[in-house]
């Protein structure tokens, strides 16, 4: 190969290469039509897009679309929710996570360990459809466990369906349990590739359990959280569509406090509203998220260089 | 003095340390498995102890009754269990397929453009046209309504799961695919007679993974399934589901007599249908969950 000099070198440079090209094509071809088309369907957002006369034919109407959901008053809200929502789930996901991860690998009784475990990876392993059907059971106002031990115990009651009050708190509680079991695991591969003697060495030191926790586990599990938060970064305005639709779905009561970004895109889609609004709200989310994972990647970098996610 | 100190002091430094994890791990366990008992334990109530007593966590009268209701018009039930099984079999096929020789190819030292075609995949995951684009494109070109390929199609094909199949394959000893090459063997040799069988691990991962995405799936065919029997099991319960509450809140509201009879599903017939949707997850669980466990500690996530 090496004494095959200029243009024949350039040839079989170009066969090599087009043979893994060609089997790349199901993939290329995959992702040209359910990834790049649409990405060139966001011109929507700048059209009055009419349903029958199709994209190339709808007229431009520049940044109206844009315009209206922030006269309408309802960009703002829509980011907040997201964000907010986004936020609370990253940061108390990655400290229950860390978290169980440190006790379960602490534990020294084996079977308690293992039932545990499996107990609360559990709920992953469900749709949202059910994890709601089971959720609705638990907070059913007439004779749902949770009322009833309340009364039980001689409180009251309220509706949590008509209430807004407890919202906040529950869908960060339900995210927790549908997904801590499964984030713990990522954290206690971490832990298992920790250096022993490093504990070793802090015993003989005279560490307690606390110490080699604080000192020595969770230090050592930072760049994982670093690339679980980048991670999250990328989707950080895209809201969890399943667990927002199954739990609040369409009820207008919990709206204010449970509307996102996506399920107003959905509404807009499934609606009978413009289409272009819907379209113009998802480049907007699309471009928030493009521009937040720049930049906290970009961050990282300059800190941290080994901890970046490209 | 000081060392006597210490180690008193010691246990209970440790003793708070074991009871704060293990009273933590309980409680959370605790709250992820009990509401999964109630749901079986109350689909095997009758009716009226139901209505009686709530939920209640040991059974008073056990009862047949609700599988029965469920099971007298097993047409649609049916139906929606074959469409996603068939789903379930035939996506987690191809997601595989595609998955594992996309990541192979891209982890091939020799090939010379790995890095812009793995960054042409990469970007899809950092930007994406959204949902209302994608949706037309869905309906309008390829026309998805009422078809298997809105069920299969729109997660054939998942980014993380290719990078991570290359990761994985980027550790296979290059000695291996080069000492074939000599041989004479061409790269889909490789690949289906080398990396495969070597990639046992990575397949149950992703196929498990792909799997139980493909199971729980509601979304593709609430935006594609128009007709009954072109329904995903998931979705099937979702609009059981909203229906029955849809229903009661009817009843409730005064707009409906319940003494007109229409058959609304009971609350232990909407237990026992939910049974009846994730019977096979929760009786797989114990089998598979040590492999998911297993399988998330590979390929690691850096694109």
């Amino acid at each position: 190969m090496k004494n095959t000099a200029g243009k024949g070198r350039g040839l079989v440079h170009l066969r090599k290469n087009s043979v893994y090209v060609l089997l790349l094509l199901p993939a290329i071809a995959y992702v040209l039509l359910f990834s790049y088309v649409p990405m060139a369907g966001v011109s929507m957002a700048f059209k009055n897009y009419n349903y029958s006369k199709g994209l190339f034919e709808s007229p431009w109407v520049g940044l109206k679309n844009f315009r209206f959901l922030v006269v309408s008053n309802k960009l703002w809200p829509l980011t907040r929710n997201t964000l907010l929502y986004n936020l609370a789930f990253i940061v108390v996901g990655m400290v229950m996570e860390v978290g169980f991860a440190i006790i379960i690998n602490e534990m020294k009784c084996r079977w308690f360990k293992k039932t545990f475990q499996s107990f609360i990876f559990l709920p992953y392993f469900i749709s949202w459809v059910v994890a709601s059907a089971v959720i609705q059971t638990m907070l059913d106002f007439d004779n749902g466990l949770i009322s009833r031990v309340v009364k039980g115990l001689g409180g009251t009651m309220t509706n949590v369906y008509t209430n807004t009050a407890p919202w906040p708190f529950l869908l960060v509680f339900f995210r927790m349990w549908k997904g801590v079991g499964y984030g713990s695991i990522i954290y206690l591969s971490a832990i298992a590739g920790i250096d022993t003697e490093m504990y070793e060495a802090a015993e003989i030191d005279g560490a307690n359990s606390w110490q080699k926790v604080f000192r020595i586990t969770i230090p050592n599990l930072v760049p994982t959280m670093v690339i679980m938060f980048l991670l999250a970064c990328g989707q950080i305005f895209r809201g969890d569509f399943g667990m927002f639709y199954q739990l609040i779905g369409n009820n207008g009561v919990l709206l204010p406090v449970g509307d996102i970004l996506d399920l107003y895109i959905y509404r807009a889609m499934a609606g009978t509203a413009n289409l272009g609004y819907g379209a113009a709200a998802g480049f907007y989310q699309s471009l928030l998220c493009f521009v937040t994972i720049i930049l906290a990647n970009f961050i990282v970098k300059k800190i941290q260089p080994d901890y970046t996610l490209f | 003095m000081l060392t006597m100190q210490r180690r008193k002091k010691l246990p209970m430094n440790e003793f708070l340390f074991r009871a704060t994890g293990y009273a933590l791990l309980f409680t959370f366990g605790m709250l992820c498995v009990i509401p999964f008992y109630l749901i079986v334990i109350s689909s095997f109530a009758s009716e009226s102890a139901l209505i009686r007593n709530g939920f209640a966590l040991i059974p008073e009268e056990f009862s047949l009754e609700a599988y029965n209701l469920v099971f007298t018009n097993p047409w649609r039930i049916g139906r929606a269990y074959l469409n996603t099984t068939f789903c379930t079999v035939v996506g987690t096929l191809l997601s595989l397929f595609l998955c594992t020789l996309t990541g192979y190819i891209l982890s091939r030292r020799s090939f010379d453009w790995r890095n812009a075609f793995s960054f042409f995949f990469f970007f899809t995951t950092l930007f994406s046209g959204g949902l209302i684009p994608w949706y037309i494109l869905c309906t309008k070109v390829l026309h998805f309504k009422n078809t298997f390929r809105a069920l299969i199609l729109p997660m054939a094909f998942p980014v993380w799961n290719m990078i991570i199949a290359k990761n994985y394959m980027r550790g296979v000893p290059h000695e291996i695919s080069e000492s074939a090459m000599i041989d004479g063997a061409g790269e889909l040799t490789i690949f289906f007679k080398l990396y495969l069988p070597i990639s046992k691990p990575l397949l149950a991962t992703l196929g498990l993974f792909s799997a139980l995405g493909y199971w729980n799936d509601w979304y593709n065919s609430m935006l594609f399934s128009t007709k009954q029997e072109m329904q995903s099991l998931q979705y099937f319960l979702q609009d059981m589901l909203s229906t029955a509450k849809a229903l009661k809140d009817l009843i409730s509201n005064g707009y409906l007599d319940a003494a007109q009879n229409i058959s609304l599903p009971t609350t232990s017939m909407r237990m026992a249908m939910t049974c009846v949707v994730i019977g096979p997850i929760i009786f797989l669980y114990p089998l598979v969950q040590r492999y998911f466990i297993k399988g998330l500690t590979i390929g690691a996530v850096k694109g």
